[in-house]
């Protein structure tokens, strides 16, 4: 599945307007009219029935690291044209946009950071830039996040949200899939863990790359994990797809993840695992 | 799809008038050197016109039904093969077809693993290989001779030409995403040589699962890259018979993928392509295929992974 297939919008949906002194947002769960202040202090998680709307990286940081501090790696990566790819609009007029309007360099961050004190090696992918679609800079700074982790001994814990490869780069895009579980494959000779986290949506070149791969594998709340797009499938088969087909429930009944996990739990969780996984 | 494409019509047409004059001349020597000439002429006439494909015409021609397949090579380019069946787990992929044979034929063959996406000739063999769409048995499967191969110290040869790994409700029920992340990991640790063929399509993850080796070859008229030119067409312009101009930007020819370094070695097809001669391009192939073994046949079992490991790991564009 390539980055831009159409995923149900989460927060982009969420309506925003303001009453009297403060600003409401509409829960995409329940549609419950709340102060914005309040989910955005409870990490996007609605009070009232647990829906998870999407959650900036800074978000991430703050939720899961210890004092929200991260030690960025490889910042400075920019992507290149290999392709000189244009369908009208050009491939680094699109980055030029995306880095705009994200204040980020590409579709992840890496870095070094702490949980309960324990460095880790860190990266997350941010799915507002081009859909969290893994290009050649993506794949690099993964592969470079395995490997540093090797070499300095730190478990790493991936937060996906990503649509799959990135089509402007055509096969070097592809490729990445390779690289990254190569490096990986190093992480795992050392003996070093590996927590996979799926967000909403994985997909694509990274559910079928490192993404399923953890040692422990998590997902979200009704995150969106599979190989193909929903409407690949239907218009393959030419069938309605059952109701939570590759949600995060259905990948747990099938076996394909260890735990399902809501954000409120998700940094205690991390937690016991990687203790229970030190040396 | 008709079996003769538009574009190659010219060819095809002179290729028939010279093997009609070939019976006719019926091995009379006074004819043999005028029909030599004539058949130089008309190779030289496809080279030129094959030179100035479009992306989209190589699309076309990778898939041409025609086209020779996996166990086509198989059949002329590998002893002594037994086929292996399933995956030990849940079924037997006939998308995905391995087992051992003796590479190359004759004195100096040695047992190897050969595992290759199988397309079927003919509407009932195609729906039962399921147009070399595979599940994820296929893939466990590929992985467990993968394994094998590694214990028992043989080369593994991969043939790819998939559309793509197949999108089902059972595909994702039982973990393609998983069972291609695995067959990536698996085969970036082989211990030992291992030489991937893109002989048809390169369809994206489900291409890719049988491609992390030491070298990486394609035939001249393949395609290869992250998605293929219809999807890539429906997601740009939400419309898939847009194909021709999506090949255009996407550029996923042997040549590019050549360009930047995804592939090691392009094996020119006989005049006129692949479909115009299928022992002419096994024998080009094997070839290619021998001289890639023989340049991996002095490195070590470390070596051999961390050539494949530096081979992945410097592919990308970015700007430091
Ligand atoms: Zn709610």
């Amino acid at each position: 599945m390539a980055w831009n297939e159409r995923v149900r919008p989460e927060t982009d949906a969420s309506e925003k307007r303001s009453a009297g002194k403060g600003v409401f947002r509409k829960c995409d769960g329940c549609g419950e009219t709340l102060l914005a202040e309040v989910l955005e202090n409870n990490f996007e998680v609605c009070p009232s029935c647990g829906a998870h709307h999407r959650l900036r990286h800074d978000g991430w940081r703050r939720l899961i690291l210890d004092r929200g501090e991260l030690v960025e790696w490889d910042r400075h990566l920019e992507p290149a044209d290999p392709l000189q790819f244009s369908d009208g609009r050009g491939y680094r007029e699109r980055i030029a946009s995306a880095q705009k309007a994200t204040g980020a360099t590409e579709a992840i961050e890496i870095g070094r950071g702490h949980i309960d004190g324990l460095a880790i090696g860190w990266g997350a992918f941010h799915f507002t830039f081009m859909g969290g679609s893994m290009g050649s800079v993506d794949g690099e700074k993964i592969a470079r996040l395995f490997e540093r982790a090797t070499a300095e001994s730190l478990p790493v814990v991936l937060l996906q949200a990503s649509g799959g490869a990135r089509m402007q780069e055509g096969i070097l895009s592809l490729m990445q899939m390779a690289k990254t579980v190569a490096a990986l494959g190093r992480l795992r000779e050392a003996g070093l863990p590996f927590i996979s986290v799926c967000l909403h949506p994985t997909t694509g070149g990274v559910a079928a790359s490192f993404a399923l791969l953890g040692d422990v594998n998590m997902a979200e709340p009704k995150a969106l994990v599979g190989f193909a797009g929903p409407r690949v499938i239907e218009s393959t088969i030419r069938q309605t797809l059952p109701e939570g087909f590759q949600r995060a429930e259905f990948l747990l009944e099938h076996g394909m993840i260890d735990r399902v996990v809501p954000r409120t739990s998700m940094r205690a969780e991390i937690a016991t695992i990687l203790r229970h996984l030190r040396r | 799809m008709s079996r003769t494409l538009p574009f190659e019509q010219p060819i095809t047409e002179l290729m028939q008038r010279v093997r009609e004059l070939r019976v006719v001349a019926d091995g009379d020597a006074r004819y043999a050197g005028e029909l030599r000439r004539l058949e130089d002429k008309v190779s030289k006439l496809a080279r030129e016109l094959f030179e100035e494909l479009t992306p989209w015409q190589r699309v076309q021609l990778s898939r041409h039904p025609r086209r020779p397949y996996f166990g086509d090579y198989l059949e002329r380019l590998f002893d002594e093969f037994v086929e292996l069946h399933g995956d030990r787990l849940y079924g037997d992929d006939a998308a995905i077809v391995g087992g051992f044979a003796r590479y190359p034929r004759g004195p100096t063959g040695r047992s190897v693993m050969v595992i290759g996406h199988q397309k079927g000739r003919g509407t009932k063999e195609a729906v039962r290989r399921n147009f070399a769409m595979p599940n994820p048995e296929g893939y466990r499967k590929a992985r467990r001779l993968m394994d094998l191969a590694d214990r028992f110290r043989l080369p593994v040869l991969t043939f790819i030409d998939t559309p793509g790994a197949f999108p089902g409700i059972g595909a994702e029920e039982r973990g393609q995403s998983e069972a291609i992340g695995q067959c990536l990991l698996t085969m970036s640790q082989l211990r030992v040589p291992v030489i991937a063929t893109v002989v048809g399509e390169g369809g994206s993850g489900g291409a890719l699962a049988l491609g992390v080796a030491n070298r990486v070859l394609a035939l001249e008229h393949v395609w290869y890259s992250v998605i293929s030119p219809e999807a890539c067409a429906s997601i740009l312009w939400k419309d898939a018979s847009q194909a021709e101009r999506a090949a255009d930007v996407l550029k996923p020819t042997a040549q590019m993928a050549l360009e930047l370094g995804a592939v090691d070695h392009v094996v020119e097809e006989p005049p006129g392509g692949a479909h115009h001669d299928w022992d002419g391009t096994a024998r080009r192939l094997d070839y290619a295929l021998r001289e890639a073994l023989a340049a991996l046949d002095g490195l070590g079992e470390q070596e051999l992974v961390d050539d494949r490991y530096r081979r992945f790991r410097r592919l990308g564009a970015v700007h430091a």
